[in-house]
């Protein structure tokens, strides 16, 4: 392995080099990028993705709607939009609420093991025997049901969050129950391994709290995994919200969502193909691009892929 | 040396008394791990101040094992372990922490024994940072360790892969250094390295002795190494120490025949006058789950053999016995130097 001059080594940016090798990666940052512009610039978008036309309902791509319009009319390339912002917000969110969840429950049951481990896993186990969708659909009910319900008791103030966001919420907290898991266990494997690193035992023999130890060695090391726990969370997340959406216990109608638009438009996939094609592409690329890009993390963080010279 | 340095001699000198008084001591030591392996199994041992004491075995004898039950990484499931004086094996939380402040341990495999992602400061500054050192006081310390350790402050700022295996072994030292400590666990220090840095490494660990006073315990596999180190030998098998005695007194005339059958196999020059063939050793030791009744080594030894299988190595256990500090567990310890000559005639 060359060593690298410290400067160099981390200071510069390392994505600059990578992306110019791999031309892949770069595709699929500018694709990400363009979801991300085009949903944060949906209000700016020539038409509501909520008004109605029923005259023009079902056109086909033309100058005036990109993308065409839906079985009501509506502009598809505004719905589009709101629909990037509905899936991203709630994959990020809930990706961002399971890998704490999950970081929480792995470290303590890998760092602990014994008993804290044992109940901790095999609640994991035990909610992993649930099909995963199954399992989003049973959680969905549940909230959408308890949520929907005008309560005035302790739960009042989520109700008032998930009414506010059209059923978001509901499946902000399905996502982020079913998504855990898997973090919890990646973390707790890796906290396992790094427990019994030779420099954590140096740590604790100069007098390092568990704590201490925790917080300076064993997550910081813990990081790269974390990041590909999320890299693998945050699309699972967008499939499990389009198919929610698409059986009807995710967001609630009229809001849009590549799920929901991807269920309403299964229903005249032959006569107007347009109607599915461009929501489920638009599902499809994300997925593609996320998991590009992931790879490309995992491979930044991990020692094992790193190659001095390439950053000289 | 720095204010810091004094300070903290100071107050080891305070506690701390004449060279040659225990420093460390392990009472009926006993390891035994969920699986029923037994590591460690009923070690008496004292370690006094200003030594090295060499510790060898093969592979799965315990003596990492040991090592690390010294120092409380691995709690003892049995017997005690006290430092200065204080039974560190019943101590537990902060006050552990506390009182083996002075007892630090050096690693075997230097890739794993420094954090990949912080720089060689943050790393040998952190037993300082752990003992509230401000970070002023902290840097100039680390730079005096670097030095100390021939590393040199231009790498305060480097990560450990930037460095050879040698180099991190001489952080891992400086760390171990980093808060004055009076004994050092060296646990198979050099085994990782190449042979031309293993000398640098133990001549460094020479040296520091001698400068800061310092007792190792040098756990090795490596008879000529821990030759050249050891003031005092523990020789270890299946969690026993079978032979203890002074490292000249065992290197010239072992009195157990699992010492002897070991420096038989130490490869010397052809010149040598004292050549003799090794002793070879049949088979593999016992499962340490399955110990069998009477003396452990009693199934791979030459010396019974040689005696005919007396019935007692199968029916008594033997204790460490001896004459003066020279200790073996073996009934026949007297026959075994006159016997290795004549093990090949």
């Amino acid at each position: 392995m060359t060593i690298v001059p410290s400067t160099q080594r981390r200071g510069v940016s390392l994505l600059p080099t990578s992306i110019r090798s791999k031309p892949g990666l770069a595709v699929a940052i500018a694709f990400l990028v363009l979801i991300v512009v085009v949903a944060a610039s949906a209000s700016f978008l020539p038409y509501d993705a909520y008004r109605q036309d029923l005259l023009h309902r079902n056109s086909p791509p033309s100058w005036n709607h990109i993308l065409g319009t839906d079985e009501l009319g509506r502009d598809m390339l505004a719905r589009l939009a709101i629909g990037a912002r509905v899936s991203l917000v709630v994959a990020v969110t809930s990706t961002v609420a399971a890998v704490l969840i999950g970081i929480a429950v792995g470290a303590i049951a890998g760092y602990k093991r014994g008993w804290i481990d044992s109940v901790c896993m095999r609640f994991v186990d035990s909610m992993y025997a649930f099909p995963d969708t199954l399992f989003a659909i049973l959680i969905a009910g549940v909230v959408k049901g308890q949520l929907s319900q005008s309560s005035t008791d302790f739960f009042s103030p989520i109700t008032a969050l998930y009414k506010m966001s059209g059923g978001l919420f509901g499946v902000f907290l399905t996502l982020s129950f079913t998504s855990w898991l898997v973090c919890a266990r990646i973390v707790r494997a890796e906290v396992i391994i790094l427990r019994s690193a030779e420099y954590v035992a140096a740590a604790r023999l100069a007098g390092a709290s568990d704590l201490f130890v925790m917080r300076r060695h064993i997550l910081p090391n813990c990081l790269p995994v974390i990041i590909v726990a999320a890299t693998f969370v945050v699309p699972s997340a967008i499939l499990l919200e389009a198919g929610l959406s698409f059986l009807g216990v995710g967001v609630d109608p009229p809001t849009p969502s590549w799920g929901a638009m991807i269920a309403s438009g299964v229903r005249s996939m032959q006569s107007y193909p347009h109607l599915l094609i461009t929501p489920a592409i638009a599902v499809g690329l994300t997925l593609l691009s996320i998991n590009v890009v992931g790879d490309a993390l995992r491979e930044h963080f991990d020692p094992s892929f790193r190659r001095g010279g390439e950053a000289s | 040396m720095s204010e810091l340095l004094k300070q903290i001699g100071e107050t080891t000198n305070n506690a701390g008394a004449r060279l040659g008084d225990t420093i460390l001591e392990a009472r009926d030591l006993h390891v035994i791990f969920g699986t029923g392996v037994r590591a460690v199994d009923g070690i008496n041992l004292k370690i006094y101040r200003g030594e090295t004491l060499g510790v060898v075995g093969e592979s799965g004898c315990g003596k990492s094992t040991l090592g690390r039950t010294l120092c409380m990484l691995e709690a003892p499931t049995g017997g005690s372990v006290a430092l200065n004086g204080l039974p560190i094996s019943d101590m537990k939380g902060s006050s552990l922490r506390e009182a083996r402040k002075s007892l630090q341990m050096v690693f075997q495999d230097p890739y794993s024994s420094l954090d990949p992602r912080q720089r060689a400061g943050e790393i040998i500054g952190e037993p300082l940072l752990l003992a509230g050192v401000d970070k002023k006081q902290r840097q100039s310390r680390v730079n005096e360790l670097l030095d100390l350790v021939s590393i040199g402050a231009s790498g305060y700022a480097k990560f450990p892969r930037e460095f050879s295996g040698g180099q991190r072994q001489r952080i891992g030292i400086a760390r171990s250094l980093a808060a004055n400590p009076e004994i050092i666990i060296c646990d198979e220090p050099v085994s990782a390295l190449d042979v031309s840095v293993q000398a640098q490494i133990v001549n460094l660990l020479v040296s520091l002795q001698r400068k800061l006073n310092l007792t190792y315990v040098f756990i090795s596999h490596d008879l000529a190494v821990v030759r050249q180190m050891a003031n005092r030998v523990a020789v270890m098998y299946l969690g026993r120490i079978v032979e203890l005695a002074d490292a000249d007194k065992i290197f010239a005339a072992p009195r157990h025949p699992y010492t002897a059958a070991l420096l038989s196999a130490v490869p010397r020059m052809l010149t040598s006058s004292a050549k003799r063939k090794p002793i070879s050793l049949p088979g593999d030791p016992p499962s340490p789950m399955h110990l069998p009744p009477g003396c452990r080594f009693q199934a791979r030894c030459w010396l019974r053999q040689k005696l005919g299988s007396p019935d007692v190595c199968s029916a008594v256990d033997p204790m460490l016995s001896g004459t003066g500090d020279h200790q073996a567990a073996c009934h026949f310890q007297e026959h075994v130097d006159a016997q290795r000559g004549a093990q090949n005639a």
